[in-house]
Order: structure tokens, then C-alpha cells, then sequence
């Protein structure tokens, strides 16, 4: 997993609630077998006009948004399906963090395993965002993650809370499986006290 | 031990918490790993890289569900993404030695819907699956929630995952349900009301009069949306209802086991004076049909209600969010709701797709016709219900009226095997998500239960599916 300590960048806003995952990369683009080349298709319902044109109103096709690292979006944000696609998507379109009042689950556990981080701010700080984006576009905002802040052009600064487990991974790029495969000798210890509850063998060949 | 008294949710995470560090999520042991096509092959993939071995693929069981053709069986599956991902699992549970049911065996469906259906699912276990409605397996007072292929991964190599621990939320539905108000209302008044965030980061306990006295498969659509509510995972309480549903199923216990198990399943109850961190209620016989006209299921109104205005909205953000999805679904504030036309009635998916299901919608359509504007699918959520529906003739209701009785599948309730919307179109669906393009690009939708899709069947249009209870 890429590290994450300090980013800072510009920010695309997508005041938009409750943005659901199949928003984000619609279930037609999940027939795939690998996670490269979903970024083409990140808000495909949204980004590109029925006919494949994209739609020049929409934010991600607006110049220069390839090279913004932040989404500001609206609560809620990643509601819906598990589907990891979602973070990979974001991530391959150029997307760091994303930045909301408030993040669905299963979203957020799915974003801090591939190194995209999910930033929970007060409304007030997020409308600041969302203003910024849209009225400075080229204004940078950082978010320092080993601080826990986010930083505004103006030295307006806000923290935002992170389990220290996943910021630990993050900061230092670690894959948390290996911290349960390091771990592999309890999970077995466990099972001698507690036998499977199910044995799904007991299907085959029927 | 404790004496605290302690949830249901309590006791199953204790009985799992392999261990916690300091500083650290806690490791949850995991009983039972569903797969399936669509969010497994990157984490085998994974696996791979990392030079890891499935751990215990005699606790994992895998099903093709997602992108699987809804067509007669001797059609060839066309799509050629959707028949690399079947073969990818295919050959990953054949690599691994993970029981499989694929495309030609009699016992595949839906991933939620098989799990109980043979008995995998278990009061008291643990179960995840790479999609968010594993939260259906609730039903059976389990700890079942959707996990990403991330998550996916861990489990295969680990059997087990790393948690922060949710809090509880007690949803209490007192009283009964009146005729024609259904487990799927139920959910729709539950989400509506607490809103499609209003769960997040606490696991659902349902209960109460109305939820004491649904079957098995009515729990099961209950929990199966729990995460349109924000919350990962639903759970009822064990009862005798939960164990006569289980006993005789291929993956149940038997003999001693079973008689063993039953102790243990009656201990799984929350106790007196357990305490939730949150707690909703509803009176279930005020309650009616309930149709959604939005794009996420929360917005949803009894079907004799209207269309709400965004100006009515709470604050400005809920405004933009009502006014956006009224656009998209090309609807106008004030409409009655009963009466908007329909295109398209999707019966089926993990929410509604079981025998319950079935004969409910058929006990409308019977003797009745499908109306000429509308194309109506029945989608079995496994080939076991489609027998066992077949077996009654339901089957011959369904096609009598006009509807198409297809093979089981996740179909069109995620629109990626080749049943979908077209674009513009209106379907009434039983399924969960609402969302725009779901169902297709530019589709739109209306989530209902079994009975009013019936009914709105019948009529072309969304109707009370109750009149027609009274005329039967």
C-alpha cells in the first residue's frame, strides 16, 4: 500500500448527499477480474452524457481535475454496495482523500486498506471546502494526516479523527493482513478452543 | 465471563474476539466465508501475490449469483466478462478446494438466499460476504455483515478480520402488521424514518411483537436492507420459528449435534435488562404499503401517499438531494403516488425472491393478467425455490398472467447479466436499492414489496396492492 503522511492539492466539490457506490463505479464496470483501469469510468452515470460524450458541466471533466488529489462530497458519502471498486476507482482516477461529514462503513474500511483516505470534518469546514473549490479553484488545501488536521489557505485548520491502527498502517504504508497473519498462531490457538461450526464439504458431490 | 447482561450482538462478539491489543482493532473470528463471482478475484489474486493459502476452504462456500444469465439453461453465456469471472472462480475454488455451486448445479441462487437454504447459516456464527447484503443472514441471530474484497482476502487467509466494535441499536416494531403490510413495508417505514445513514457504525438488533411473529423469510427481507439504513449488519433473536426452519437442512446438525446446538442457540438471546446504545420504534399497525419515489430508499411514502415537495425539506442540502432525485426519476412534487405508470415489475433479488415471495405476489395474480404496457420478470432467488414453486404451480400462475419465469440469478436487481432498464423506464422492483442507474442506465425505480408489485403489475401502474386482498 502507498503512504499517506501530508497532502497537499487542490479539491474537486461534489455537495451531493448520500453518494452511493453505484455512483461512484456502476455495477456494469465490476465484470472485471483485476482493479486496473476504473478510473476511466469513476461517476460514469454522472461524468459522461448517454451518448459516451463527456459532459464538460460535470466537475471531473472540468481541466486541469485529473490533478486534484481531493473529493469533497456531501454526508454519507460511499452508502450502498461493498464494493471495493469504489476506492479503486477513486484512486485511479487521481483521488488521495475524500473529504465529508460522514462516511458509510463498509466505505470507509474499503478506502483505508488501499491508501485512500477517508477525511471526517465538521459541516462548517466542509462548507469552507466545498466554497473554496468553487470559487478558488486553484486553491490548495493539505491534510496532514500524522497530525490529524486539515489546513485551509487561509490557516483555518481542522482536525479529523482516524483509529490509530489505520493511521499507523497508512503513515507507514503497511498492509494490515500482515498484522493478522503475524498474529496466525492465536487465530489457531482459538480454534482448538472453539471447532468449526460448519463444514461446507459436506456439499460436494452431492 | 460477565454477569453484565448482554445483546445478542454481545454474545456473538465475545464468543469471536480471538484477540485485542492495545491501540489495536480487535481480531474476529469468522465461521463462514460466502463468495461469489463478482468481488472475489482480486482477493485470490491477492492472495496469491502475497504467497498465502486459503485457510479453511471447508468454511468458505462459493456461488455464481451475480453476473449469471437469467435465461433458459442451454443459452450460452454470452458475455464474455461475465464467463471469465465464473471461470476465474471456478478455477479458484477448484485450486483451493472450496465447495462451489456453479452455473449447472440444482442447488445454486442467490448467495443470501442459499445460505440458509442449506443450512450454512446458523444462529450465533459469524458470516461475511464481498456484498453488503449479507446482512440477510441476520436473520437467523448471526453476526453477518458485508465486507470489501480487502476484507475478502483477509478471511481467505486468515479466517478472520479486524473490527473496530459498532455500537447497537434496538429497532422495536410493536403490535401487527395489518393485511397487505409486509416485512419489505416494514423495512421501507424502517429506513425512511432513520434515514439511509441513520445506522452507521452500529449493528441492528430487530424486536418486538411484528418481528416476533414473521417466518424466517420475512426476517430475511426485514435484515437483508439493514444497510440501506447505514448499518452493516441486522439481527433477530433466535427462536423456535429460527431452529424448525433450520432442522433437516443439508448443512444443519444432526442428531446430538442438533440437540447440542439448540442449547446453545437458546442461551443467544439478549438478556433482561441488556442495554442497546440507540433505540427506534415503530407501531407496526399503523403502517401500510410503502412504495419508494426517490433515488435511495429512504425516500419512501405510503403508496396512497404523494410525491413530498423539496421546499418542505428539512435544510438546504436535503432540498438539493429530494429536488435532484425527483428530476432523475421525472416525477413532480404533489403526484399521488398510486396511479404513476409503470414499464417494468421486477420480482425477485435477495430482499424478495423466496417461496414466501413467490405465492404472495401469485395469490394477486392469479386469474389476472399482467397489464399489455408492462413487462413483468420473475427472478427465483435460488433453482431450489424455483422447484419448490414449480412444484405448486406457481409457475403456471405466473406465465398464465403473462409474466416471464426465468432461472435464478441476482438479475435485475444490479442489471449486470443483461437484465436491465432501458433508459426512461419505470419499474417497480422488490428489490433494495433504488439508486439512479441501478437498474440500468437512466432507469428508474420504485422498491415495494411482492404484493404491490403485484398489484402495480395488474394495474400498469403503482397501486395499493390491499383492494385486491379484499376481493380475494
Amino acid at each position: 500500500m502507498k503512504k499517506f503522511t501530508v497532502l497537499k492539492g487542490r479539491v474537486l466539490s461534489l455537495p451531493r448527499e448520500n453518494i452511493d457506490t453505484d455512483q461512484i463505479i456502476p455495477a456494469s464496470f465490476l465484470k472485471v477480474t483485476d482493479k486496473a483501469g476504473l478510473g476511466e469510468h469513476l461517476f460514469h452515470g454522472w461524468r459522461y452524457r448517454p451518448d459516451g460524450s463527456p459532459d464538460p458541466d460535470f466537475v471531473l471533466n472540468r481541466p486541469g481535475a485529473k490533478e486534484a488529489p481531493i473529493l469533497a462530497a456531501g454526508d454519507n458519502f460511499g452508502c450502498g454496495s461493498s464494493r471495493e471498486h469504489a476506492p479503486w476507482a477513486l484512486l485511479g482516477f487521481g483521488f488521495r482523500a475524500v473529504v465529508s461529514t460522514s462516511f458509510a462503513d463498509i466505505f470507509r474500511n474499503n478506502a483505508l486498506k488501499n491508501g485512500l483516505l477517508p477525511v471526517e470534518v465538521d459541516r462548517e469546514t466542509l462548507e469552507e471546502i466545498h466554497r473554496l473549490a468553487r470559487e478558488e479553484p486553484g486553491a490548495e488545501v493539505t491534510i496532514d494526516l500524522p497530525a490529524q488536521e486539515v489546513v485551509l489557505p487561509g490557516g483555518r485548520k481542522s482536525p479529523f479523527p482516524i483509529d490509530s491502527f489505520s493511521k499507523k498502517c497508512l503513515v507507514e504504508g503497511i498492509d494490515q493482513l500482515g498484522y493478522l497473519m503475524k498474529h496466525i498462531e492465536r487465530i489457531e490457538a482459538y480454534e482448538r478452543t472453539h471447532p468449526a461450526r460448519v463444514d461446507t464439504a459436506g456439499l460436494e458431490g452431492r | 465471563m460477565t454477569d453484565r447482561p448482554r445483546t445478542l450482538f454481545e454474545k456473538i462478539w465475545e464468543d469471536h474476539l480471538v484477540f485485542q491489543e492495545e491501540g489495536c482493532p480487535a481480531v474476529l473470528y469468522i465461521d463462514l466465508h460466502l463468495l461469489h463471482e463478482v468481488t472475489s478475484p482480486q482477493a485470490f489474486a491477492g492472495l496469491e501475490e502475497k504467497g498465502l493459502k486459503v485457510r479453511r476452504p471447508s468454511q468458505c462456500l462459493a456461488v455464481v449469483d451475480h453476473g449469471i444469465p437469467t435465461t433458459p439453461p442451454d443459452v450460452p453465456i454470452r458475455d464474455p466478462q461475465v464467463k471469465e469471472q465464473i471461470a476465474r472462480l471456478e478455477e479458484n475454488c477448484r485450486k483451493w478446494g472450496i465447495p462451489l455451486l456453479g452455473p449447472g448445479d440444482p442447488r445454486r441462487g442467490i448467495v443470501h438466499v442459499i445460505g440458509p437454504e442449506l443450512g450454512a447459516t446458523q444462529p450465533g456464527m459469524t458470516i461475511v460476504c464481498g456484498d453488503s447484503h449479507t446482512a440477510t443472514h441476520g436473520a437467523f441471530g448471526a453476526l453477518a455483515f458485508g465486507v470489501g474484497t480487502s476484507e475478502v482476502e483477509h478471511v481467505l487467509a486468515a479466517q478472520a478480520l479486524l473490527q473496530r466494535k459498532p455500537g447497537t441499536m434496538e429497532i422495536r416494531v410493536d403490535g401487527n402488521l395489518p393485511p397487505g403490510v409486509t416485512a419489505k413495508d416494514v423495512i421501507l417505514a424502517v429506513i425512511a424514518k432513520i434515514g439511509v445513514g441513520g445506522g452507521t457504525g452500529h449493528v441492528v438488533e430487530y424486536t418486538g411483537e411484528a418481528v416476533r411473529s414473521m417466518d424466517m423469510e420475512e426476517r430475511m427481507t426485514l435484515c437483508n436492507m439493514t444497510i440501506e439504513g447505514g448499518a452493516r449488519a441486522g439481527m433477530v433473536a433466535p427462536d423456535e420459528v429460527t431452529f424448525r426452519y433450520l432442522e433437516g437442512r443439508p448443512l444443519a446438525p444432526k442428531g446430538k449435534a442438533w440437540e447440542e446446538a439448540l442449547d446453545r442457540w437458546r442461551s443467544l438471546a439478549g438478556d433482561e435488562g441488556a442495554a442497546f446504545d440507540k433505540s427506534v420504534s415503530l407501531d407496526a399497525s399503523s403502517l401500510e404499503p410503502m412504495i419508494t419515489f426517490g433515488t435511495n430508499p429512504g425516500m419512501a411514502a405510503g403508496v396512497t401517499g404523494k410525491i413530498p415537495s423539496p421546499s418542505d425539506g428539512p435544510d438546504r442540502a436535503g432540498r438539493e438531494a429530494l429536488a435532484k432525485a425527483l428530476d432523475y426519476m421525472g416525477l413532480e412534487p404533489g403526484e399521488p403516488l398510486q396511479g404513476l405508470p409503470v414499464d417494468v415489475v421486477f420480482l425477485g433479488s435477495c430482499t424478495n425472491s423466496r417461496l414466501h415471495d413467490l405465492r404472495q405476489a401469485a395469490s394477486i395474480l392469479e386469474g389476472r393478467k399482467v397489464h399489455p404496457r408492462v413487462r413483468m420478470l420473475v427472478v427465483p432467488g435460488s433453482q431450489q425455490v424455483k422447484a419448490a414453486a414449480e412444484a405448486e404451480g406457481l409457475d403456471r400462475v405466473f406465465l398464465e398472467a403473462g409474466a416471464e419465469w426465468r432461472e435464478s440469478g441476482c438479475s435485475m436487481c444490479i442489471a449486470m447479466n443483461g437484465d436491465m432498464l432501458e433508459p426512461g423506464q419505470y419499474c417497480v422492483s422488490t428489490s433494495n436499492r433504488n439508486f439512479e442507474g441501478r437498474q440500468g442506465p437512466g432507469g428508474r425505480t420504485f422498491l415495494a414489496s411482492p404484493l404491490t408489485a403485484a398489484a402495480s403489475a395488474v394495474e400498469g401502474a403503482v397501486a395499493d396492492p390491499r383492494k385486491y386482498l379484499e376481493e380475494a
